[in-house]
């Protein structure tokens, strides 16, 4: 039975959670090549560091939540997305299932450099690929 | 004009501004408009506002069985916007409402699943059942936060966001704060939060006028939230200069 672990894949992990902070490190440019995500919004700042990865819609929450320098998915689409993306010094936002931002969320994210990537499954998919891929937050297991 | 003199001629009344009934699938069947308007005014209520989710089929019903019982009824709608962030529209006439819920209607997807959701029922003054919304009331609308209230104004009516203190369905809980574009008349806070301790226990309200609400959806919750209000009458266009604080109006909140 293939339980889906390969040798290959395990060393990648390992790789970047063992001495990814060092020499492994994904962008979000990486994020982008990989995953197929496009950048609606804050194209400068495509070459943040991920530190992490975080799902939620309600914006009080992420902003209690997430982690430093995450990449955020969420469906929400409003301005204010962007201040809090701001506040937890993220990575990127990614929209999920299709989402377009508002024109105001676009003229802030272009403003502040916070990238807003579009992606057309669910958070949870992508969220499943990040992980799988070593993005995992320094609390994970905890 | 003298404004001390003013607000000497003015009056001290209580106000709900958020009751729902049972159109609303959440509420409770016995919140008949009969009922809910007698229990208003049982509770010491001067002036209430109907508002069902996204609609305001019962509204007319309330503000008749108001009148018998010398209850002002503001016709209103709790309307849930794209992000799932829940606005109470209040309008002065039941015309204006109703050109409202036809714009929220067009916009509002789904049936409702009475299995899931619960009935809705729109009833008479009477409390007798005059049919069902087949709608699913319980939804979100496609409409933006600033379409809302931008159609909200364009047909008189004034916006005031639900419940802010919690953690869902509300301004600051799912935008994390207030937006400082958003034209909004008022934030309400539950019933959990004593409204003279608003302004301290919930953060980013400072410049908005406050009013607490029931947001009843039993008759035995008519009445543990309301606020005073210092007007010349209990109707809309007080509220209204209340909220602004026009005139010698104002919400009390100690």
């Amino acid at each position: 039975m293939d339980l889906g672990v390969h040798p290959g894949r395990i060393g990648n992990h390992l790789q970047c959670r063992i001495y990814g902070r060092i020499e492994a490190l994904m962008k979000t440019q990486d994020l982008i090549d990989r995953f197929g995500l496009t950048a609606a919004a804050g194209k400068d700042g495509t070459d943040r560091e991920i530190a992490g990865g975080y799902c939620g819609d309600l914006l009080s929450e992420v902003m209690a939540n997430a982690p430093i320098g995450c990449v955020w998915m969420t469906i929400q689409v409003h301005q204010n997305i962007v201040a809090v993306a701001v506040l937890r010094e993220m990575a990127a936002i990614v929209l999920a299932m299709d989402n377009q931002p508002d024109p105001e969320t676009c003229e802030k994210a272009d403003r502040e450099n916070i990238p807003i990537l579009l992606y057309s499954g669910t958070s949870y998919e992508l969220a499943g690929k990040l992980y799988a891929a070593g993005i995992v937050n320094e609390t994970a297991g905890q | 004009m003298n404004p001390a003199r003013t607000a000497q001629a003015l009056k001290h009344f209580r106000a709900d501004t958020h009751i729902h009934t049972c159109l609303s699938p959440c509420g409770d069947l016995e919140m008949g408009p009969r009922d809910v308007a007698a229990q208003s005014r049982h509770a010491g209520l001067d002036m209430i506002a109907v508002c069902d989710h996204n609609s305001v089929e019962n509204a007319g019903a309330v503000m008749r069985a108001g009148d018998h019982v010398g209850l002002a009824v503001l016709p209103g709608l709790e309307i849930c916007s794209r992000e799932e962030v829940h606005v109470v529209a209040l309008f002065e006439t039941l015309e204006a409402a109703h050109q409202m819920q036809e714009f929220v209607y067009a916009r509002l997807p789904g049936e409702n699943q009475r299995e899931i959701w619960g009935e809705q029922i729109v009833a008479n003054e009477k409390n007798e059942v005059l049919g069902e919304n087949l709608r699913l009331l319980i939804g979100a609308t496609t409409l933006n936060l600033y379409e809302i209230v931008r159609q909200v104004h364009a047909f008189g009516g004034l916006c005031i966001a639900s419940h802010v203190d919690r953690p869902a369905y509300s301004l600051i809980g799912n935008l994390g704060f207030i937006p400082p574009d958003l034209d909004i008349d008022g934030i309400e806070v539950s019933f959990r939060v004593p409204l003279c301790r608003a302004r301290q226990s919930v953060n980013g309200i400072a410049g908005y006028p406050c009013v607490t609400a029931s947001d009843a959806h039993f008759l035995k919750d008519i009445g543990r939230a309301w606020y005073g209000l210092q007007v010349a009458a209990p109707c809309f266009a007080e509220l209204r200069m209340a909220l602004k604080e026009e005139n010698g109006r104002r919400i009390i909140t100690n």
